[in-house]
């Protein structure tokens, strides 16, 4: 929910990164953070569990410059990746302006995204929420397995609606940066 | 009128922060916090907090969800207030209109029992004037200058974006 402060000048608004477990989501979030400038970015909060797995979600909020006496901050989110853990996924929609969908580009994931994929659509719905009317940016991550299907046949799968879409390498920070940039964009002209 | 979903205004912020003021010193607390449920600092009053309040306040509003949907679980429709005993530092929480939380910061120089009825009275004062900002968002705000709607702005945040996102 974005929110323009006109005593404080900021405008804050609120992207969250959404895909099946173990996709990648945490990593780019943990990427962005590691090669920022420690001025324009805020702490870290990752709540997970002893294992490293996201258990409700990890928050990193981060300030651009002042433009025109206002400043604007993206929160990032990532939501649990574990279908256990729905019930945490739901609430961190709530107020979403953008959303980056994070794809495990492995063959056997396929079911898994499809899945992650309706439960995003239930999951908004809840909220009274239509994908149609929120930013959204496809990322195909993991592009450097051996056991990656090709781009076309995610796009087949996954992107009907040919949403913005980027291939990654997460850990490597191939196109972690992109996907952010689209996203980020996409939800300053909605607001426009 | 604001294409944001919502916008706080520089009087409401006045406003808001007079009855903040008010409360912290009717019960000698040390400071509070406004907070939206997506968790994002609307404003705080009192003794600047020395932990990120950035930080604070997103996991005030996982905390509230998380709460509210125990309290569904129980067949309640929501837990209007919260509390945290600490050893040296407690916090309480409570809704207050249109989705946010005011945040009460205190420690042992005051009672729980004090603070719960102060901040009573305050979440009737903030939600007037939140109800007040809401219907305002409505009707008129024309004379505000809008950030969003100008496209020098959006070219502006455009450079920032490529500039601090870039590999």
């Amino acid at each position: 929910m974005s929110l323009i402060n006109y005593s404080s000048r900021e405008i804050n608004c609120k992207i969250v990164y959404y895909g099946p477990g173990l996709g990648g989501k945490t990593t780019n979030i943990q990427y962005v953070y590691d090669k920022l400038n420690p001025d324009t970015k805020g702490k870290l909060v990752s709540l997970a569990t002893e294992m490293d797995r996201t258990l409700f979600f990890d928050f990193l909020p981060l300030e651009l410059g002042t433009v025109k006496g206002f400043k604007t901050r993206f929160h990032l989110y990532t939501v649990p990746g574990q279908v256990y853990y729905n019930a945490s996924r739901k609430l961190i929609l709530r107020g979403v302006d953008g959303l980056v969908f994070v794809a495990d580009s492995d063959e056997h994931r396929i079911d898994a995204n499809l899945e992650c994929l309706y439960n995003l659509h239930d999951n908004l719905a809840e909220h009274k929420l239509d994908l149609k009317d929120i930013p959204l940016v496809m990322q195909w991550n993991k592009r450097d397995m051996p056991s990656a299907l090709p781009v076309a046949e995610m796009e087949a799968e996954l992107n009907p609606e040919s949403h913005n879409s980027y291939e990654a390498i997460a850990i490597k920070g191939d196109g972690v940066f992109d996907t952010l940039k689209a996203v980020s964009k996409m939800v300053l002209h909605k607001l426009n | 009128m604001p294409k944001a979903d919502w916008a706080i205004f520089e009087e409401d912020y006045w406003a808001i922060n007079s009855v903040l003021s008010d409360l912290l010193k009717s019960s000698n607390s040390q400071s509070s916090l406004l907070i939206d449920r997506t968790g994002q600092l609307i404003t705080n009053a009192g003794t600047p907090p020395e932990f990120d309040v950035v930080a604070f306040a997103s996991l005030c509003a996982a905390d509230f969800e998380a709460n509210s949907q125990l309290a569904k679980l129980i067949g309640e429709k929501d837990f209007s207030t919260l509390y945290h005993q600490g050893v040296e530092e407690s916090m309480y929480l409570s809704r207050i209109a249109r989705d946010v939380i005011l945040v009460v910061l205190f420690d042992k120089s005051t009672t729980l029992g004090l603070v719960r009825l102060r901040v009573k009275r305050s979440v009737d004062e903030l939600s007037a004037i939140f109800d007040q900002l809401f219907e305002k968002l409505e009707y008129r705000n024309e004379e505000y200058d809008d950030p969003l709607a100008d496209s020098d702005f959006t070219e502006g945040v455009e450079a920032e974006i490529d500039s601090l996102f870039a590999d």
